[in-house]
């Protein structure tokens, strides 16, 4: 009866998804329908429509669907880790790191040397290696609890923000506005090489992570009781830590960072179809991918020819959105 | 099955178990009494390998527990602890459903599965409620949701840490007749109980321990004397006979012992 609804909410997230990608791509300044994007691909028709279709349109909207599918994936195992509803990417210190690498390249460096890929993979670097400092923070106290990680990445978090902090208030006006976009976040600087990075490294992260469905499940009864079902919890701190790491330190680097996904659509799950990870994860990623595909196609299009940051758009839309429906929501779901 | 020699466990310089030793064969029921703070729950911890003994070994049937990976320790094994919190809308069906994860070699339930959840929801008394979420249910409830949890798990040892909890009379007496049909399908049992009456009707093996050391061990009869209890517990009680024959611990308000009145309850039940 329950797997019933579990699978169907699951299928029905699933078929949406390639309808959402294609309206997305279809949408924008150029407009091609989308009913005709397939006739197009196949025939390489429309010079024009074809060449926006695959050069710009699509690694724009597979890159949102990746880091949709990363934060929201990310946010259930955290939230199921931590056992807190609230926790989300940022509180491992992913957002924070790659936020401060952003910060630092383009103050310093923002050389051409390494063309392109000097933000991301400042970024991406700075991402990962905050979160190994968490971790280790974490792994040098002697409780073995998950809130020690927790606190870590608050700490590291709040220091990394001050000295991003520091770093534009010595910045000049035009380097600032740039790393304020940047931090708002976007799809818009997606190009297929950009695209398949994103997409490879996300991949691992997301294999890790939707492997921790079963232990997830033991977890929530906390640390001693999985013990007791057979789960090693320091093993599955590791692999969601480490797929987190991979999957939002990726889509950090390469659309800067994006709020809200991580935090809200598990929860838009849970509310619809319960709590079981096994589903949760697999319903998390295909949500958050949708959403985000939206969220970016809105950003683009709502005040064209200016474009919005689609951080912006996920939290001005989703949030009175989201407060709505825990109001709503039936007693019951009232959880922690 | 399980033998477990001169454990100690302590914690900086307290020590809250001194040289513990007992040996389970499969269907015994054993329960482990005493005041609180005497270390029945560190015993029971260290017994189900979430602890590891200071200097002592454990083995489960001839092998030594610390050699046992969690998986293989689970598929031995359950642990049913007093209030585990679950703090995401999970169904009672859900909670039952971990129980299976041991044994469980895919990510989900084969029909093999979903027969023992019945079965475990079933034996719990909560079948009619597996479709509820537990964040609805009462304290007795949740309770005997876990116990379908650790009954799925098909444990051949089976560890209690005050199963009665919030419960009232009758699923006091219910969860513990569950466990008796498990014993009497091999499972061996071993229960932290406060109620000395619960443990003397329901073990054949009690471990009274004070401040961390084994005060006595062996049948109610020969642990649950009035002396004991007043030197372990500083209560005065009688100690009479419960119509099933096992003994009745009656504590006294008063400090002084009174004589029994004449017409003893076991006399009216007759």
């Amino acid at each position: 009866m329950l797997r019933g609804k579990y699978r169907i909410a699951l299928i029905a997230l699933g078929i949406s998804l390639p309808i959402i990608l294609a309206l997305a791509a279809g949408l924008g300044a150029y407009y091609i329908p989308p009913w005709k994007i397939p006739w197009i691909l196949w025939h390489r028709a429309e010079e024009d429509g074809y060449r926006v279709l695959a050069y710009i349109r699509f690694p724009r909207v597979v890159l949102a669907a990746i880091v949709g599918a990363s934060l929201a994936c990310s946010g259930a195992c955290l939230q199921g880790l931590f056992r807190n509803p609230l926790a989300d990417p940022q509180l491992v210190g992913v957002t924070g790191g790659g936020a401060l690498g952003a910060a630092l390249w383009l103050m310093f460096v923002s050389s051409p040397v390494l063309g392109m890929w000097g933000l991301p993979l400042a970024a991406f670097v700075s991402s990962a290696a905050v979160v190994f400092l968490v971790w280790l923070i974490a792994q040098r106290t002697h409780a073995n609890g998950m809130v020690t990680i927790l606190m870590a990445g608050i700490a590291v978090n709040s220091i990394a923000f001050a000295i991003i902090g520091l770093l534009t208030t010595l910045a000049d006006n035009e380097k600032l506005r740039s790393f304020t976009f940047w931090q708002l976040g976007s799809c818009g600087y997606a190009t297929w090489p950009l695209t398949f990075w994103t997409l490879g490294l996300s991949c691992i992260g997301l294999a890790l992570l939707l492997r921790a469905g079963n232990a997830l499940n033991a977890l929530a009864l906390g640390t001693t009781e999985a013990f007791n079902l057979g789960i090693a919890p320091n093993r599955v701190k590791r692999q969601i830590i480490l797929g987190c790491a991979l999957s939002v330190g990726a889509s950090v680097a390469a659309s800067g960072g994006i709020g809200f996904v991580g935090l809200v659509v598990p929860h838009l799950i849970r509310i619809a179809v319960g709590a079981d990870h096994r589903w949760l994860l697999p319903a998390s990623a295909l949500g958050g991918a949708s959403l985000l595909v939206l969220a970016d196609l809105g950003a683009r299009t709502i005040a064209m020819p200016v474009e919005l940051p689609v951080g912006v758009i996920t939290a001005l839309v989703g949030g009175p959105w989201f407060v709505w429906l825990l109001i709503r929501t039936h007693k019951e779901h009232a959880y922690a | 099955m399980l033998e477990a020699n001169a454990l100690s466990y302590r914690i900086g310089t307290k020590l809250l178990l001194d040289n513990f030793n007992l040996s389970v064969n499969p269907g015994d029921f054993v329960a482990l009494i005493g005041p609180n703070g005497a270390g029945k729950s560190t015993a029971l911890r260290l017994l189900g390998g979430e602890l590891q003994p200071e200097s002592g070994a454990i083995t489960l049937d001839g092998e030594p527990l610390v050699g046992l990976s969690p998986t293989q320790l689970a598929q031995k094994r359950a642990c049913f602890q007093q209030n585990p919190s679950v703090d995401y809308p999970f169904t009672v069906r859900e909670i039952a459903d971990l129980g299976r994860q041991p044994h469980r070699l895919g990510r989900f339930e084969s029909p093999h599965d979903r027969r023992v959840v019945d079965q475990s929801l079933t034996a719990a008394g909560i079948i009619h409620l597996e479709g509820r979420l537990q964040t609805t249910l009462s304290g007795g409830e949740a309770t005997r949701a876990h116990l379908a949890r650790v009954l799925a798990q098909e444990p051949r040892l089976l560890l209690l840490d005050e199963p009665t909890n919030h419960l009232d009379i009758h699923y006091q007496q219910e969860i513990l007749q569950v466990c008796q049909q498990r014993r009497k399908e091999g499972c061996a049992i071993i229960a932290v109980l406060h109620d000395l009456n619960l443990a003397s009707r329901f073990a054949d093996q009690l471990v009274l321990l004070h401040e961390g050391r084994t005060a006595a061990q062996g049948t109610p009869e020969e642990v649950l004397t009035s002396e004991r209890i007043h030197d372990v517990y500083g209560i005065e009680s009688v100690v009479w006979k419960h119509p099933c024959g096992c003994p009745w611990v009656v504590p006294l308000l008063d400090s002084h012992p009174i004589e029994p009145p004449e017409a003893l309850p076991l006399a009216a039940a007759h």
